[in-house]
């Protein structure tokens, strides 16, 4: 991809405990264009939100980034130094994490951090602070009165938007998201999407959604990631995958959604359980539990197979295999 | 409001507790002690003092317990405490009076430097998980906080004092000199300090490090701290605006559930270093049996450490605006 | 033996139980700290079983040399009297152990009665033992422990337990009731209720073996109080000034003014050791803090692959 705000190459991240280290995500690699909408979907576990927070550096003790690049506009961000990462964090790419609640600082007013996150990177007047404060608030639709309350006295869904607010703040070209509607009702989710959505189409960013709910996310995004045990099992354009997939765990994940007015149809789940990150089974790290699974596939390791516009890790989709029936 | 009224009310029912205790324990003990004390008395003091003893023991009274209780409760209140058998004839209110400022200001200087410089180590020691700092002072620290207090100033007296003269070996002030607010007597005041508000601040620092270190480290695990990182904040603001400053709200609390022992602790101290403050009047009134004089320090302490925990309640008001609004 | 709900519940018990001790056992053996704190406290442990082993001299015998200095026959010297003060100290190990490990139990019994039956029971009760609990936390401890022990001047060790256990519940009681508070709400203490339980069995045998990390934290705790309180009441006089303990010889050589008159062992070696009793316990407890918050555990840095 010749545009590619974002390049990951070959990412792998590694828990270290007192055992063996886990890898929780394991070489994987994607681009992301300009203003695309990225979704990412996997159990928990899988290790969706690691890599997210890989790609923003934003990892932790005892996570760490073992290998790979993560190359935003141009710059490895995994080999800058901490001084210059923190003079492109929020201005170039900004975070929005799942509950607000816990992502908002208790003691501060809202406008008070919203403040700081603007005096970090430049001398800028209190009246300009303000200003930018309030044309945030706008665009997410909240009264700038509340600029001078503490996040316990916002709403479940206003403080979730306070959040996208403060993101927006330098009008980044990127914005992670770690499931920003996990914490809100049915209706405040589709609501906050409708509004993501229609924030990007007005400001252009880009976007990296990681969600569990399949179904939330595949109406709003452009393309579509299949994370299991830390590689992504499938990648392509949402529409596509939506209706045909290709890897049998794909295939298990949208059928255990029902459908609301299609015929009562056999809920199948996916059996077994996601293998443990620090002992991976030999093979294909799905082939336990695959229904499809053929004597190759306990022996090595599928590629990332690239079939048209999509990527699968699966050997009935690779050159080797029966081809996807 | 509530938040308010609950702690007044608190202070208020311990309080209470503390004045029903004097009352209870000298006729709780098999053949009260206190007869023997108001012997001693008897003849030397005048009516109404005579009195007010005779209620707050329950020796010679001719009224009720009841009666006796209330008339007790009125007394203490109104600032009656009785005569002192230690400084005889001084009231006990004379003798509280002069060792009040003493113990303010050792005690209550130190207990604060020791809390302050105390909770700065714990935050910035969290901060640096592993760092030089975080490995060394702990484990140290940790040991140190085990050390009775008296024994670090047996120690500290015996080093700095008798073995190489520092420091003079005991009293608030050389009694050869005269009170005056004079630089001359400050400083031998000061100098004379040195030695127990070292020993308080030694062994209690320990304490608020290690909860202080403790604490950050929850704290940094939060989400929101996470979020100042990727705003892009410089480590300073995040140690200090973000991390500290929810770290400390924890601590704050446990400062007023500790302050009893610190108080303990500084009451050996004084003992030790015969330094004249309200420890070391208490440990006097005991060996004397002096139990009116004993009775009121124990209230002035527990008032003491109660007006302190109240002052670090409006405190924490102040630093956590989920206080403020209880709903 | 029926089989119903008893039958059912002793294996889960039973399971619990040996997954705390082993987990326990592995995580004490794991952490350097805890290995530290109870070897000096197992040292103790022997001095206090075994005294005659390793002192020969009769504690109280006041028949030698008086204020001698370290020596070959006279470890730590001997006090004013002409007693050996090592063998004092050796026999003290007894009384300083037993009073920290009796006073630290029953306050720690206490704690959790009060505590957990608060947070079970919650409502009016709560609120009032509650209060109880926070009134009896913020009295100073020390001051209301002289006044008692002075009330009672002659009554020995019993007395002081008594005072140190009614002066040292209360820091207990208020952690383990926000720990089972915690855990009130929790499924499976609502399946036990749903099934009928009666409530001394829950606290019992569901409530308290997930606890079990914080009693022990929580005895740990008064045996240091119990430690130093104890100490610090026998140097004043209050104790019984005729027993042998740390505590009694540290009233002794102070009044002696052992310090200036030459013989600062009398003082320092039952200082040295309470701290190390003290410290002992104190340590096995911060070790026990990391334990059971794995996030306060060590941690561990990596190198990075190439590419």
């Amino acid at each position: 991809m010749a545009d590619a705000i974002l390049d990951v190459r070959e990412i792998s991240v590694d828990y270290l405990t007192r055992g063996s280290p886990a890898r929780a995500v394991d070489h994987v690699s994607f681009e992301l264009r300009p203003g695309e909408f990225l979704g990412i979907v996997g159990e928990s576990g899988c290790g969706k939100s690691t890599l997210l927070f890989a790609i923003a550096q934003l990892l932790s003790p005892p996570a760490q980034i073992t290998g790979g690049e993560v190359i935003f506009k141009g710059t490895n961000m995994v080999e800058l130094r901490e001084k210059a990462l923190r003079a492109i964090r929020w201005r170039d790419y900004s975070v929005v994490m799942q509950s607000a609640m816990n992502a908002l600082n208790p003691v501060k007013t809202i406008g008070a951090q919203y403040a700081d996150a603007m005096r970090a990177h430049q001398k800028i007047s209190k009246d300009a602070i303000l200003e930018r404060s309030r044309e945030v608030f706008a665009l997410v639709g909240i009264d700038p009165v509340h600029l001078r309350s503490f996040p316990h006295q916002l709403s479940g869904g206003m403080r979730q938007r306070a959040m996208i607010a403060m993101a927006l703040l330098f009008s980044p070209d990127l914005i992670v998201m770690d499931e920003p509607t996990s914490a809100l009702d049915v209706v405040a989710q589709r609501a906050l999407m409708v509004q993501i959505k229609e924030l990007q189409r007005e400001l252009g960013f880009a976007i990296i959604f990681v969600t569990h709910d399949m179904s939330l996310v595949s109406h709003f995004s452009d393309r579509l990631a299949v994370m299991y045990a830390g590689r992504f099992a499938e990648l392509g354009p949402t529409r596509e995958v939506f209706a045909s997939p290709m890897h049998p765990y794909t295939v298990g994940l949208f059928d255990a959604f029902p459908s609301v007015n299609g015929p009562k149809v056999y809920i199948g789940g996916i059996p077994g359980a996601p293998p443990d990150l620090a002992a991976l089974p030999g093979g294909c790290s799905f082939a336990p539990r695959c229904p499809r699974a053929m004597a190759l596939c306990t022996g090595g390791e599928p590629e990332f197979y690239q079939v048209a516009e999509r990527r699968v890790r699966c050997f009935r989709h690779g050159p080797e295999g029966g081809d996807g029936d | 409001m509530k938040y308010v009224l609950r702690r007044l009310g608190f202070f208020v029912v311990t309080l209470w507790a503390c004045l029903t205790i004097n009352f209870l324990l000298p006729r709780l003990m098999p053949g009260n002690p206190a007869i023997a004390m108001m012997a001693r008395f008897h003849g030397r003091v005048n009516g109404t003092v005579l009195k007010a003893l005779e209620i707050a023991f329950g020796v010679n009274s001719s009224q009720s317990e009841i009666s006796q209780y209330f008339g007790y409760l009125k007394n203490t209140l109104t600032g009656n405490f009785g005569v002192s058998l230690t400084f005889f004839p001084e009231t006990v209110t004379q003798v509280v009076r002069s060792a009040i400022l003493w113990t303010l200001g050792l005690v209550g200087v130190t207990t604060v430097l020791a809390f302050a410089l105390g909770t700065l180590i714990g935050m910035v020691s969290g901060w640096r998980r592993g760092g030089k700092l975080d490995s060394l002072l702990p484990p140290i620290f940790v040991i140190t906080s085990a050390f009775p207090y008296f024994f670090v100033a047996l120690i500290s007296l015996l080093l700095f004092s008798i073995t190489w003269h520092w420091f003079p070996s005991g009293f608030g002030y050389n009694n050869t000199d005269t009170i005056a607010f004079n630089w001359a007597f400050i400083s031998d005041v000061l100098w004379h300090a040195v030695l127990p508000a070292l020993t308080i601040l030694v062994t209690s620092i320990g304490g608020w490090i290690l909860t202080m270190r403790n604490n950050m480290i929850t704290t940094l695990a939060e989400d929101y701290i996470r979020m100042a990182r990727a705003k892009g904040l410089s480590p300073l603001r995040v140690m200090f605006d973000y991390a500290g400053r929810n770290a400390i709200l924890p601590n704050l609390t446990g400062f007023g559930m500790s302050l009893g022992f610190v108080v303990s602790g500084a009451i050996l101290v004084e003992y030790v270093f015969s330094y004249p403050g309200l420890g070391y009047m208490l440990l006097d009134g005991v060996q004397n049996e002096d139990f009116a004089l004993m009775q009121t320090l124990f209230l002035l302490i527990t008032v003491a450490v109660l007006v302190a925990i109240l002052a670090v309640d409006f405190v924490t008001l102040a630093l956590d605006p989920r206080t403020r609004t209880e709903s | 033996m029926s089989t119903g709900v008893i039958g059912f519940r002793r294996p889960r018990l039973d399971r619990l139980k040996a997954g705390a001790t082993g987990n326990l056992a592995r995580a004490i053996g794991g952490n350097r700290k805890a290995l530290v704190g109870l070897i000096v406290l197992a040292i103790f442990v022997l001095l206090a079983l075994f005294p005659g082993v390793l002192a020969h001299d009769n504690p109280n015998a006041e028949i030698y040399k008086r204020s001698a200095g370290p020596s070959a026959a006279h470890l730590f010297g001997t006090t004013s009297y002409g007693q050996d003060i090592f063998s004092q100290w050796v026999f003290g190990t007894r009384e300083s152990l037993v009073i920290a490990v009796v006073a630290g139990g029953l306050a720690t019994v206490l704690s959790v009665i009060i505590g957990v039956s608060a947070a079970y029971r919650g409502g009016f009760a709560d609120g009032v033992l509650s209060l109880f609990t926070d009134v009896f936390l913020v009295i100073p401890a020390f001051p209301l422990v002289v006044i008692i022990a002075a009330y009672s001047k002659n009554g020995g060790n019993t007395i002081l337990i008594a005072v140190l256990v009614v002066t040292g519940w209360s820091y207990g009681a208020r952690q383990l009731r926000s720990q089972a508070l915690s855990l009130r709400s929790r499924d499976f203490l609502v399946a036990a209720r749903v099934r009928g339980e009666r409530t001394w069995r829950i606290i019992v045998f569901e409530i308290l073996p997930t606890m079990t990390s914080l009693i022990v934290a929580n005895f740990l705790g008064a045996a240091v109080y119990a430690v130093l309180a104890a100490a610090g009441l026998q140097f004043i006089g209050l104790g019984n000034p005729d027993s042998m303990s740390w505590g009694t010889m540290l009233f002794w050589a102070e009044n002696n003014e052992a310090l200036q008159a030459g013989s600062p062992l009398w003082a320092i070696a039952p200082g040295i050791g309470i701290a190390l009793l003290g410290g002992a316990f104190s340590l096995l407890n911060y070790a026990f803090d990391e334990i059971a918050n794995p996030a306060l555990r060590p941690v561990r840095q990596a190198r990075r692959e190439r590419g």
